[in-house]
């Protein structure tokens, strides 16, 4: 099946061809498109030195909302039938990525997250993001009727019909969790799996304590008003 | 007429100068068609109110509010927060508008360097 890694980036010039040559000795026959989103540094430079890599460069800083979906629309457009979407900070290891992909090349599920927590009873470092992350996590459990232990997760594997319905609608700021929402309303079959993931080598997390605060109350909000809405598709 | 008080002239004024001001924005293109309604009914009601001074006590007495005054405030701070919410709504549509045409020209972008080597590749 033809694979295409999407890696959001915005000024990752530090890591970014790290993470490129990963992707590259665990999925050598894949292709990469990182999307730099808006970067102020070397980003695009940076990933098209490798040769490994093709980049889209957004003329401004879209979000990684706006990221991902360029990515999915690039994928859309040339066909690719699998997309894995992995972070540009080496926060995701790319062997995550076989254990990833495997349930959409299966046929098992049509949404597929690699959960930091799934498996394991590791708290996450900072108090006020591991509630929110709880808070969140419950939330959805009990609106989806299925256990999302790590909803933030970026590291995510879509097959195509999930691909064609986030290119005609996807959530802007923080899109991970309203993602795994508005899927399982549009009858999407949602699997977690277990992976590994690194603490940030270099860069700050685009998420303070102020900002972890307005993201807690944001998603909560998108989550109840993902539920008001009816489903988009017919299945 | 000629009892008519100064307050009364002022309002009155005051509005006709703020139709014209907004036919103005209208003509020269500053302000659209369409999002310059609202603004003429909001400025239409405030000549009426200013022309016909028993309406606001009976809009008032109407609502059972007993300061008339008070009635006009609670009508213009409703009327303005519509309208704020309205201008979020636009400001919504456009700002997912313009992200599509930010993706758009990223991917177009690509596609033409992606010509260029190949026509490139063709001439030499």
């Amino acid at each position: 099946m033809k694979t295409l890694i999407v890696i959001p980036a915005y000024n990752e010039e530090k890591n970014i061809e790290g993470v490129i040559e990963n992707v590259k000795e665990v999925m050598p026959a894949a292709e990469i498109l990182v999307v730099d989103d808006g970067s102020s540094d070397q980003t695009t430079l940076v990933s098209q030195k490798t040769k490994k890599a093709t980049v889209v460069t957004l003329p401004y800083n879209l979000g990684i909302g706006g990221a991902v979906q360029t990515g999915f629309k690039y994928a859309q457009e040339h066909g690719y039938e699998t997309v894995v979407r992995l972070d540009g900070d080496g926060q995701h290891l790319a062997k995550g990525i076989i254990k990833v992909i495997e349930p959409i090349l299966k046929g098992e599920a049509d949404l597929v997250i690699g959960s930091r927590f799934l498996g394991l009873d590791r708290p996450h470092s900072v108090l006020a993001r591991r509630i929110g992350q709880k808070v969140i996590g419950l939330l959805l459990t009990i609106i989806l009727r299925q256990k999302i232990t790590d909803a933030t997760s970026g590291f995510r594997g879509y097959n195509q019909p999930a691909l064609n319905l986030l290119n005609k609608y996807y959530p802007s700021d923080y899109p991970e969790p309203e993602e795994i929402v508005f899927l399982k309303k549009n009858k999407f079959r949602i699997k977690e799996v277990a992976v590994l993931m690194r603490e940030r080598e270099a860069g700050n997390s685009s998420l303070t304590a102020i900002k972890s605060v307005y993201y807690g109350v944001k998603v909560a909000l998108s989550i109840f008003i993902s539920i008001l809405r009816s489903p988009i598709l017919k299945r | 007429m000629n009892n008519m008080p100064i307050f009364q002239v002022f309002s009155i004024v005051g509005s006709l100068i703020i139709i014209l001001f907004l036919i103005e924005l209208v003509r020269s293109r500053r302000l659209k068609e369409s999002y310059s309604l609202l603004w003429f009914v909001i400025a239409f009601v405030f000549l009426l109110f200013s022309l016909w001074r028993d309406l606001l006590e009976r809009v008032a007495s109407l609502m059972g509010i007993g300061y008339a005054p008070a009635a006009l405030f609670l009508i213009l701070i409703i009327g303005l927060y519509l309208l704020s919410i309205h201008f979020s709504v636009v400001i919504s549509r456009l700002s997912e508008k313009n992200k599509n045409l930010s993706q758009e020209i990223g991917l177009l972008n690509l596609k033409i360097k992606e010509l260029k080597k190949w026509i490139d590749g063709i001439k030499s």
